[in-house]
């Protein structure tokens, strides 16, 4: 069976220079194995620094593979590159391209020139997405004088305008607001659903957002593929464990619930505005939440909230690589 | 079909460049703009050319200066833009990476882009004839201007300037934005060696030989034979017009060829290096 994107032991290494000045050589990806079927929409998840982006830049012919090779729609990134961009297309999140002096329209009309598509059906399809990404009154804006999020919507009617068969989302929800987030995450979810034959390979390190969207998700941290399967076998996963999320006041070294017995995994994150600290704690044996209780206790700490969570993808994460996504 | 789609490609790269270079500002202040950057450029040479010729406007030599000023526009703003191109579009508009991945083909992209310098750059040359021969006497006749060589050797040497401009635009995938000082200095080697100014007989030998190498010497050694029926270069003088005709011919197509290649390994080592979207926030 063809896959729409396949990688083979697809390695990228970059070599970078140490803060001492010495060269080093950085594993972007290591290996990754991925087969991702036609008209899925597959979610890669993982902290910043992963190998998410990379992998992305390889499959989009931005980038070329150090080792091993990868097929987007059948064809080889390596040497097939002119086939396969006729069939792709890529938005990334966070960023701010687009030639300012055009409107929001001319930008967009002028992308999908270049994949050749009939002026008359590129500026119905520009309309079209235009209204239904909530953009419909900035067509005729200046791209210099929209906001982030209006930026971002333009760049995902760039990159759908083309009608690819295989698109890219590097983080296509990165620093928006949560209605923006929501309306495109909702877009994206239609958009490959309505036809059969289109695949989506978006990245994104928001557990929700890979869980919410995606009908399979690979984990990958320090460029390897740790896990790959649906949101729901991959919670499945830590799903006999217990998942205890507590809320206490500031601590300064929480680090030190990892070493106690019955713990299987654990991750903490910060809230400096609310001198908060959250601990989140994958347990074997709920007998453990009392030792847990007392050491913060002792520690001085106040407990604010405990809760028994539902595992989520970040539990997932947690208990493959020992650590949070953030 | 593919040389439809690539006239569509050259047709809206052709348009994505004008709208950058005239867009900025309201039409009449663009108009007023165009106008008096080329004389401005011209009248500093000129000045340049009175205070070493103690008061001097006249005669051979500074037609021929004034021409080869003229016309040397082309390549500083040709070359230039084509280059200039992949740093705007990497690391200011941060789109190259967005025209990279689509079907586009990159040299006809750059060479659309190129397009509307070639178009602005004809617009300034015209100009600075237009007051050479009205305001300084320049001698230019149009009943006895070589046309036909006008013509041939114009559209040889375009092609030549734009093969350069690919080639730099290569290179300028490898470097970060200073690089566009690669662009200047080829363009100041041009200018110092290709009879711009003064004549290459007034090199020292081992410059003379290698501006023989240049097919920008034989662009202007045409284009003056085609204005002013002669030349007073006499490092060039004595060869044939036909002959000047077929070396920058030959000279036109290698250098293309050239330059596409150059391009080609620049795109390898950009793409190996993962370079084509590479912001450097200098």
């Amino acid at each position: 069976m063809a896959y729409a994107i396949e990688t083979q032991e697809l390695t990228r290494l970059f070599k970078t220079k140490s803060k001492k000045g010495k060269k080093e050589i950085v594993k972007a990806l290591d290996h990754a194995n991925l087969k991702i079927n036609e008209g899925e929409l597959f979610g890669l998840l993982g902290p910043n620094g992963a190998g998410k982006t990379t992998l992305i830049k390889i499959l989009s012919t931005l980038l070329l593979p150090t080792s091993g090779d990868a097929w987007v729609n059948g064809h080889s990134v390596k040497n097939e590159a002119h086939k396969i961009r006729k069939e792709i297309n890529m938005v990334s999140g966070g960023e701010t391209s687009g030639y300012g002096l055009l409107t929001v329209r001319e930008n967009i009309w002028m992308f999908s020139q270049f994949y050749g598509i009939p002026s008359k059906i590129a500026k119905r399809r520009i309309d079209e997405l235009l209204v239904t990404m909530d953009l419909s009154d900035k067509a005729n804006a200046k791209v210099r004088t929209l906001s982030t999020g209006e930026r971002q919507k333009m760049n995902l009617v760039r990159g759908f305008v083309t009608d690819p068969t295989t698109i890219f989302l590097d983080e296509p929800t990165l620093g928006l607001d949560v209605n923006v987030s929501r309306q495109i995450r909702s877009f994206i979810r239609s958009w490959v659903r309505e036809q059969s034959n289109k695949t989506v390979l978006l990245t994104t390190h928001y557990m929700m957002e890979a869980d919410e969207l995606c009908d399979r998700v690979a984990i990958i941290d320090y460029g390897k593929i740790l896990a790959c399967d649906t949101p729901n076998n991959l919670k499945r996963t830590v799903g006999k464990d217990s998942t205890i999320r507590l809320e206490v006041s500031h601590m300064s070294q929480p680090k030190r619930f990892a070493q106690m017995q019955g713990i299987k995994n654990f991750s903490y994150s910060h809230d400096n505005e609310r001198t908060t600290t959250t601990l989140n704690f994958i347990i074997e044996d709920e007998a453990v939440v009392s030792d847990i209780m007392s050491e913060i206790v002792k520690n001085s700490s106040k407990i604010y909230s405990l809760r028994k969570t539902e595992p989520t993808l970040e539990d997932v994460f947690v208990s493959l690589v020992g650590r949070g996504l953030k | 079909m593919a040389i439809k789609a690539g006239l569509k490609i050259l047709k809206n790269s052709s348009w994505l460049g004008w709208q950058m270079e005239s867009n900025w500002t309201d039409p009449f202040l663009f108009a007023i703009y165009s106008l008096v950057k080329p004389i401005a450029a011209t009248l500093l040479i000129v000045v340049m050319y009175i205070v070493v010729t103690m008061g001097q406007v006249q005669g051979t030599f500074f037609s021929h200066m004034y021409i080869g000023n003229a016309f040397y526009m082309y390549v500083a703003q040709v070359l230039f833009g084509v280059s200039w191109v992949v740093h705007e579009d990497r690391e200011h508009y941060r789109t190259l990476k967005y025209v990279y991945i689509s079907p586009a083909n990159i040299y006809i992209y750059l060479l659309g882009r190129g397009m509307t310098k070639i178009f602005l750059t004809t617009v300034s040359v015209i100009i600075t004839i237009v007051f050479g021969v009205f305001v300084l006497n320049i001698p230019i006749n149009v009943m006895t201007i070589d046309y036909p060589l006008l013509f041939i050797s114009f559209i040889l040497g375009i092609l030549c300037i734009v093969g350069l401009g690919i080639a730099l635009g290569g290179i300028s995938l490898l470097t970060a934005k200073h690089g566009g000082r690669i662009n200047e200095g080829v363009a100041g080697i041009f200018y110092l060696f290709c009879g711009v100014i003064f004549p290459i007989s007034v090199l020292p030998n081992w410059c003379r030989s290698f501006s023989l190498y240049l097919p920008i010497t034989y662009w202007l050694e045409a284009i003056r034979r085609a204005i002013f029926g002669i030349t007073i270069d006499q490092a060039t003088n004595f060869i044939p017009t036909s002959s000047v005709i077929s070396i920058l011919t030959v000279s036109t197509i290698l250098f293309f060829i050239l330059a596409l290649n150059i391009f080609k390994i620049g795109d390898y080592f950009a793409r190996k290096k993962g370079l084509i979207d590479m912001t450097t926030a200098y």
